[in-house]
Formats: structure tokens, C-alpha cells, sequence
């Protein structure tokens, strides 16, 4: 198992080192210049443009400049935001609980009602629930996040008025944050409804960063599920007269559940994506919506700072699941 | 039975009293939904508005515009006086102005002489231990000429500054109203620095203003409270909270749940709704704004101002304001708006005359003419759709026998090739007024001093120029206005522009909000407003 995980380290330190690569090149092809952004309609003089740009190392030659980002990055420093000035490691810090408390419960929707619905939808195939699962999951996997975000908020807080509209709690209630986590924070706060006003927020961004893993683990749960099903040692369990609940729980949805793992990693990234814009429209304080404004400003440092933790957070959650098929399945240590 | 009668009037009397006691004594908190994060909180730094909204509560100016108008006052300055030659500016300072404090920082002192020499010479002196402190980019100070306007600052004695310039400015205290020239604590700044963290003061900020912050939360909230000693007295409110609010859509759900008190920038589409809106009062002013169509002066046909004319004749300008402003802009026919002081209401504009203008262009030897517009690829208060505007103006000039090609590029790269002198094309642009001066306008965006820079029509008329520069340098406000009125006739006739637009701004508040005014300069000011 050891040697397993040193494996998939080999593989995971080069795609790091290609990923400060692409983070660092990928902002410079962007047209446009963060100096010539911030004087925006004022314009800048060439000679104030050259000041500027000295100023902030961007006249050095681009290998010069990788070099000393790579430096840097030895030191553990990701740099400084050009345009808030402070440590990017910082801000990231600040921002990222957000997104991990919203993205983990999204996560937990997701699984909680797509595996069982995948499940249900496979075991009774071409019934009505099969095909309204698989219909949900369609037009959840299409929905557009923006448009569907809107909705919600529209319809149950503009309409109806049970939830708030957006931000993680009411800004009635004021305290220090301790881990970040707004859930776990409030609880700490001690205030009398800080706690029920954090899960309130959270319900619609959560329901609809869930959408589209949701589609997806139902589809692929239904899937694997089918195909488990048709095997032999199903029918062979079949015939031995075990139950259906133990043919399914213990012998099918082992094996299907290795795919559906698969997927439900690769979700970490959906999540990642989905959260720019769940972000953006719920006003959640998270790094997605942070990445976003920082492209727009060619915030160089923050951007491939934000870049390489977003990626290094990729992989290690693929890691994790690459050793999770371990466990589920030792077959695959072997013969990987 | 009449005791026990007795008895219980008097506990619902008590209750009653308490009660209303109770709500009397309730902190009054006001929730602004704002547009996005301040990028920090020293405003010397920045050039947004979303920037200087979050910091313009927490610090004063020494003279400043009076909320909601272009008109400025004194402030951390009582008065001022200027040498004959007006190259002198001596400031007599307010006594008696508290500093705020914080966990780092409790002020010994009142605001003094010190104070105002250490903001201005952290920028203005490359080797103030401060200037480079935060990046060394003091983009207003910069813009505004004040490197080049500046010779020293002299402190007098505690209470008595003097600026002394290296050549009369007559928009000098209209630029010291602006929020880059913020006055921090030097008392702050020295502690800071001793304690080898001298960033501090730009992240934890200290000012005299009247409202302190307390909190702040990158993309969530900033939180304020009322300064107890402010020298204007304190504020009617005694929170104010800043919920960011990115979504102009989500902004309006927030104000109609009452989870915010004010929001700016409403999508045009919601306009509606919020007049129709018991609860939301929609608030609207003339904005401090120009949109235009500059053409490359430098540039055949371009360079012959009878050939401009013409193009503009050719302009439905109010097809324009309906279709992209939908309704809410006005048809520009100087490059100032309305608003500001010596606007010339007699200059005629360019009559919408296709037939005119084609007839004018033959004149000219202009047939088949083939030329570029650029879109700006943003959204601007001066022009909320270029792209859309563009294609109005395309469909304009062909009636006239003129084809358009439209172009656009990512807006850096726009910024940045909008100012060759080469460009090829005539590009839409558009500029927010900074200080309410005509200065701000006519020498900024038409200036020979511009050219290749902000001046995008790449225009240098001399006549012009010699107006513009004269009104710069006569302390009279009475002659300066004659000489910017005389400066928008020559204008008009060389048209180095057409001038499309000044938008209309709307802002829908709560009906509880009480006395909330919209700047002109397209800030949200709190210091006077109330809450029902």
C-alpha cells in the first residue's frame, strides 16, 4: 500500500511543478496589463507605465520572472496581490473555509440523494421513478447555475420568504471567526440564533452548487449499477436465495460504487468551477468568486497563487480517492 | 380591587415606558449593499469608486464636496488663503479633531499640522520613509499633476500649512477634495513604523472621519460604527454595515426583503418594479458623465473638422438614448454635462440630418469612406452597452454612404491601443467627472498635454489649448467660466468628438432611509442619513 502511495506521489509532484507552469504563463497570454488596468480611462503615460511595471518586476524577462516565482514558492511564499497588496497565502486562507464548508455540504447533498435515487432507479429500470430520475438528472446536469441560482433565490426568498437571499449569516450577528467555518463559528459564538441563521444561508447556494454532482452520481450510479447487476456472481447470489436488499447492499453496490467513486472525486473540481459562479450570485466569501475578479485584474500573483493551491487541492483529493479503490478493491493495488 | 386595578396599570405603564425606552435606545444600523470589496482602505492607493465608498467614511479631506453636490467646503481646513501670484496656498486647520483608535492605536494627540504634511508627502517624496510602504503606486496623485504641481509643502506651526506650487492651479483645492488626499494620523504611522509594521496603516486604518471601522471580511461585510467624537457631531446612525453584494439582481431581492437599505447600480430592467415598489423610494440624479465617439484627429479624413461635422450630423443621438440607456440618459452636445459649473447651455449641437451630412462629406471629396468603431468590451455608467451603441452608430453612417467596421478588444489592451496616436478608427469612450471641475473634463480628455494619452481624439487645437490653460490660472471663477463657455464653442465648431451622452443615475433606497443623497461623482456617502 506503501509503495502504491509513493507511486502516485511520483506522479502527482511533476504535475505540480507543470502546474506553476501553466499558472504562470496561462495569466501573461491574457491581453492586457494589470499597471494599464488600474489607471483604467485616465490612461498612463509610457513613462510612468515603464515606473510601474519596474516596480512590480513585470519588466524582467518572463524565464527571470519564473525563476524567481519558483524561488518564492520554495520559501512557501505564493507572493503578493498587486492590487489588495496583501500575502495571496493569506487571502486564500480567509476565503478558502468558505468554499470547503459550501462545497462539503453541496458534496453531501449530492451523494445523499444521488446515490440512493441512481440506486432505486437502476434496481426498478424503466419504471416511472427510473425515468424521472433520469429525466431530473438531465435538466439538472443542463441547468445553467446563474439562471437556476436566481430562481431559487426568486422563488424562495423573494416570494416566499423562507430563506435569506445571500451572504453565509445575517450581518445582524457580529464575532471574531475562529476556523473560518461559519457553521462551526457560530456555534462558538454562543449567540442565540447565529447558528440556525448559518444553515439557513447556506441552504440555496448548497442546493444549487449540489445540481450538476447531484446529475452526475445519479447517472453514474444508475449506470454502474445496471451493469453490476447483469453479472454473474449476481445471478449466482440470486440463486443461492439471498435476499435482494443483501444481493444489492453487499454484492452489487460494492462494485458499482468504484466508478461512482471516480466520479465523485472528479466532482471536487466541478465543485471548484460550479462555486465562481454559485459564489458570485449568493455573495458567498469564497476563493471562486476571488479568482474570477483576480483575472479580470490581471492580479498576476494572486491568480497563479490561487491557481496552484486550487490544483494541489485537485490532486490530493484524486490521490485520496486513487487510495480509496485500494481499500474498496485490492485487486487494484496490484495490478496498478 | 381598585389597588390590584391600580397595580397592573402601572406594570403595562412601566412595560410601555420601558418598551419604548427600549426602541428609543436601539442602535440604528444602516446595510448598504455594496457592489463588490474594496480593493483596500487607503484611498491614495486606488481609483475606484467601490474603493473610495469603503474608505471615505474614515477619513476627512482639508476641504471636501458637500454631500450630494460638487460644491466644496472647508473641512480639516477652516479656511485658506492664496498668494497674489497663486502659487501660495496657506490652510489654517480645524482645532480640537479627534483621531480614531484602534487595538494597535490610541491617539495622544488632536489632528495637527503633522498630519497633513505625512499624507501628502508620502506620496510626493520619493524618499519618504513611507512612499514606497504598500507598492509606491499613487495613481490620483499622479493623474492629477500634482508630482509636477507640487514644490513643498511648509509647516507653519501647528495649525497653519502652506502648499506652495510650482504655478497657479486654480482646481487645487477641488482636487485636495478628493479622496487621495485623505488625511491620515503621521502619530499612527511613526508607532507603526517603530513597530516594524508600517503596512498597518494602510490595512487597520485611522482617520478622522465619522465613521470607524471595526471589521472587515474580504467579498462579506465591512463593518463600521459612528465615531463618538466627531468634529461635525456624530452620525444619525450608529452602524453602518457594507453587505457585498456583487449581483445587481441579488441586490434588489436583498433591498426588497429588507435585508439592505440601500443598493447602487440597479439593473435597468428592474427600474420598473422599483417605482411600482411601496417600499423603495428610486432616487435619480444627472450623472457627472460624458459618453463620446472620438475620432483620430490625426488620421485622414479625420483630421478635417468639417468631415467630423458631418459624421455627426449623421448621429440619431436619441435613437441612442432610448435603445441603450433605455431611456435613461440625455442626448450630449458639449463634452462637460449639465451639471458642472460653466456649462455652455447656448452651444448648439450638430442637427440629425443624414441628407446634411452626406451632401457635407461630398463636399469634403468623401465618398466610400471605410472606417473602424471601437466597442468597449465593459459596462460603463457613460455608456451601458457599446457594443449595442456601435451597431446604432454603423447602421448611422451607412445611411451617409459610410461603412463601418466594428472592433473590440479585451479591455486593458482597449485601454492601452485606444491611446496610439496612430489608432486607426474612431473609438467610444466616455469619462466620470473626479473633482466636478471643467478642468477635470476639457484639459484631461482634450488637452495638448493628452495626447497619446487620455486625449483619445489625439486633438491638439491651439486656441483651445490657450483657453484651457488660461482658466487654469485665473483664481476668478467668474472669467474662468467665460473661458471654459468660449472653450466649448471652439469645441463644438473643430469637433474632435461626437458627444452621445450624460446618463442618468438611479438609486432605489428603503422608504426608512431618511435623507440619503446621491453623489455626483457616483459615490454612496452615509455621514447625515437616518433611518426611520
Amino acid at each position: 500500500m506503501f509503495l502504491y502511495f509513493l507511486k502516485k506521489l511520483g506522479v502527482i509532484l511533476p504535475t505540480f511543478f507543470g502546474v506553476t507552469l501553466v499558472a504562470f504563463v496561462f495569466i501573461r497570454c491574457l491581453p492586457g496589463d494589470p499597471v494599464l488596468l488600474m489607471a483604467g480611462e485616465h490612461g498612463m503615460s509610457e513613462e510612468r507605465h515603464a515606473q510601474l511595471m519596474a516596480v512590480y518586476g513585470f519588466d524582467k524577462p518572463i524565464l527571470v520572472q519564473y525563476g524567481y516565482y519558483l524561488k518564492q514558492l520554495a520559501h512557501g511564499d505564493f507572493g503578493t496581490s498587486i492590487i489588495t497588496r496583501q500575502p495571496v497565502l493569506n487571502e486564500f486562507k480567509t476565503l478558502f473555509p468558505a468554499t470547503v464548508e459550501l462545497s462539503l455540504c453541496a458534496m453531501i447533498i449530492a451523494v445523499f440523494f444521488g446515490l440512493p435515487a441512481g440506486m432505486i432507479a437502476a434496481t426498478r429500470r424503466g419504471s416511472f421513478f427510473d425515468h424521472t430520475v433520469m429525466t431530473g438528472a438531465l435538466a439538472g446536469y443542463s441547468m445553467p447555475i446563474f439562471w437556476w441560482g436566481l430562481l431559487l433565490i426568486i422563488f424562495f426568498s423573494g416570494i416566499l420568504g423562507w430563506t435569506p437571499v445571500s451572504g453565509r449569516i445575517s450581518l445582524l450577528f457580529y464575532f471574531e471567526p475562529v476556523t473560518g467555518f461559519m457553521l462551526i463559528d457560530s456555534l462558538l459564538s454562543g449567540q442565540e440564533g447565529a447558528f440556525t441563521s448559518a444553515v439557513s444561508h447556506l441552504i440555496l447556494p448548497a442546493i444549487v452548487l449540489a445540481t450538476i454532482p447531484l446529475a452526475v452520481i445519479a447517472r453514474q450510479t444508475r449506470s454502474a449499477m445496471l451493469e453490476v447487476l447483469s453479472e454473474d456472481y449476481v445471478r449466482t447470489a440470486r440463486a443461492k436465495g439471498l435476499g435482494p436488499q443483501r444481493v444489492i447492499g453487499l454484492h452489487a453496490l460494492r462494485n458499482a460504487l468504484i466508478p461512482v467513486i471516480t466520479v465523485i472525486g472528479l466532482q471536487v473540481g466541478v465543485l471548484f468551477a460550479g462555486a465562481i459562479l454559485t459564489e458570485t450570485i449568493f455573495s458567498w466569501p469564497g476563493i471562486g468568486k476571488w479568482m474570477v475578479d483576480s483575472i479580470f485584474r490581471r492580479d498576476y500573483s494572486a491568480v497563479q497563487g490561487g491557481l496552484l493551491l486550487i490544483a494541489a487541492i485537485v490532486m490530493f483529493v484524486n490521490l485520496a480517492v486513487d487510495l480509496l479503490y485500494g481499500l474498496i478493491n485490492p485487486q487494484i493495488r496490484h495490478t496498478d | 380591587m381598585k389597588k390590584a386595578k391600580n397595580l397592573i396599570a402601572a406594570f403595562c405603564g412601566a412595560t410601555l415606558l420601558l418598551a419604548s425606552m427600549n426602541a428609543w435606545a436601539a442602535p440604528k444600523t444602516l446595510m448598504f449593499c455594496s457592489e463588490g470589496s474594496p480593493e483596500g482602505f487607503n484611498p491614495a492607493f486606488y481609483t475606484a469608486g467601490t474603493t473610495f465608498d469603503a474608505s471615505r467614511p474614515i477619513f476627512n479631506r482639508l476641504a471636501e464636496f458637500v454631500r450630494g453636490s460638487t460644491e466644496v467646503v472647508p473641512a480639516l481646513a477652516e479656511k485658506w488663503d492664496t498668494s497674489a501670484d497663486g502659487t501660495e496656498y496657506t490652510f489654517y486647520l480645524r482645532k480640537g479633531v479627534k483621531f480614531h483608535s484602534n487595538k494597535l492605536f490610541t491617539p495622544t494627540r488632536d489632528f495637527n499640522a503633522d498630519d497633513v504634511i505625512f499624507s501628502f508627502m508620502r506620496q510626493f517624496d520619493k524618499e519618504h520613509p513611507f512612499h514606497k510602504v504598500g507598492g509606491a503606486s499613487y495613481e490620483y496623485f499622479n493623474s492629477m499633476s500634482m508630482q509636477e504641481l507640487l514644490k513643498d509643502i511648509v509647516k507653519v506651526d501647528d495649525y497653519t500649512v502652506k502648499f506652495i506650487l510650482t504655478r497657479p492651479e486654480a482646481p487645487l483645492i477641488a482636487n485636495l477634495a478628493m479622496d487621495f488626499a485623505s488625511i491620515f494620523s503621521a502619530e499612527y504611522a511613526d508607532k507603526m513604523m517603530k513597530a516594524g509594521t508600517p503596512e498597518k496603516i494602510d490595512f487597520e486604518p485611522i482617520g478622522t472621519g465619522p465613521f470607524q471601522r471595526v471589521a472587515y471580511q474580504k467579498d462579506a461585510v465591512i463593518r463600521y460604527k459612528a465615531n463618538p467624537d466627531y468634529w461635525e457631531g456624530k452620525a444619525p446612525i450608529d452602524n453602518l454595515i457594507f453587505a457585498i453584494t456583487p449581483d445587481a439582481s441579488v441586490r434588489y431581492q436583498k433591498l426588497k426583503a429588507g435585508e439592505c437599505h440601500v443598493m447602487p447600480y440597479p439593473n435597468p430592467a428592474d427600474l420598473d418594479a422599483m417605482k411600482k415598489d411601496a417600499n423603495i423610494n428610486l432616487l435619480q440624479k444627472e450623472g457627472l458623465n460624458v459618453g463620446y465617439l472620438a475620432y483620430n484627429s490625426k488620421i485622414a479624413p479625420f483630421d478635417n473638422p468639417k468631415v467630423r461635422k458631418a459624421l455627426n450630423m449623421a448621429i440619431n443621438k436619441q435613437a441612442i438614448i432610448d435603445a441603450v440607456f433605455q431611456g435613461a440618459g440625455k442626448v450630449a452636445k458639449n463634452p462637460i454635462p449639465p451639471t458642472i459649473w460653466s456649462y455652455n447651455d447656448a452651444v448648439v449641437d450638430d442637427p440629425y440630418d443624414p441628407a446634411a451630412a452626406k451632401k457635407a462629406l461630398i463636399a469634403e471629396g468623401v465618398t466610400n469612406l471605410q472606417m473602424k468603431i471601437w466597442a468597449m468590451p465593459v459596462q460603463r455608467p457613460y455608456n451601458p452597452n457599446a457594443r449595442r451603441m456601435a451597431e446604432l452608430l454603423q447602421s448611422d453612417f451607412a445611411q451617409v454612404g459610410v461603412k463601418v467596421e466594428i472592433v473590440s478588444y479585451e479591455w486593458g489592451e482597449y485601454l492601452k491601443r485606444s491611446t496610439d496616436v496612430n489608432r486607426d478608427g474612431a473609438i467610444l469612450m466616455g469619462w466620470t467627472g473626479d473633482n466636478g471641475d471643467p478642468d477635470n473634463f476639457l484639459a484631461v480628455l482634450l488637452g495638448c498635454d493628452g495626447v497619446g494619452n487620455a486625449n483619445r481624439a489625439q486633438w491638439c487645437h491651439q486656441p483651445f489649448e490657450k483657453l484651457i490653460q488660461q482658466a487654469k490660472v485665473v483664481a476668478d471663477p467668474a472669467e474662468r467660466t467665460k473661458l471654459y463657455e468660449e472653450a466649448q464653442v471652439i469645441f463644438k465648431e473643430q469637433a474632435p468628438w461626437a458627444t452621445i451622452a450624460h446618463s442618468v443615475v438611479f438609486q432605489p433606497v428603503r422608504k426608512e432611509v431618511v435623507d440619503f443623497r446621491i453623489d455626483p461623482f457616483g459615490l454612496n456617502l452615509f455621514y447625515g442619513v437616518d433611518l426611520k
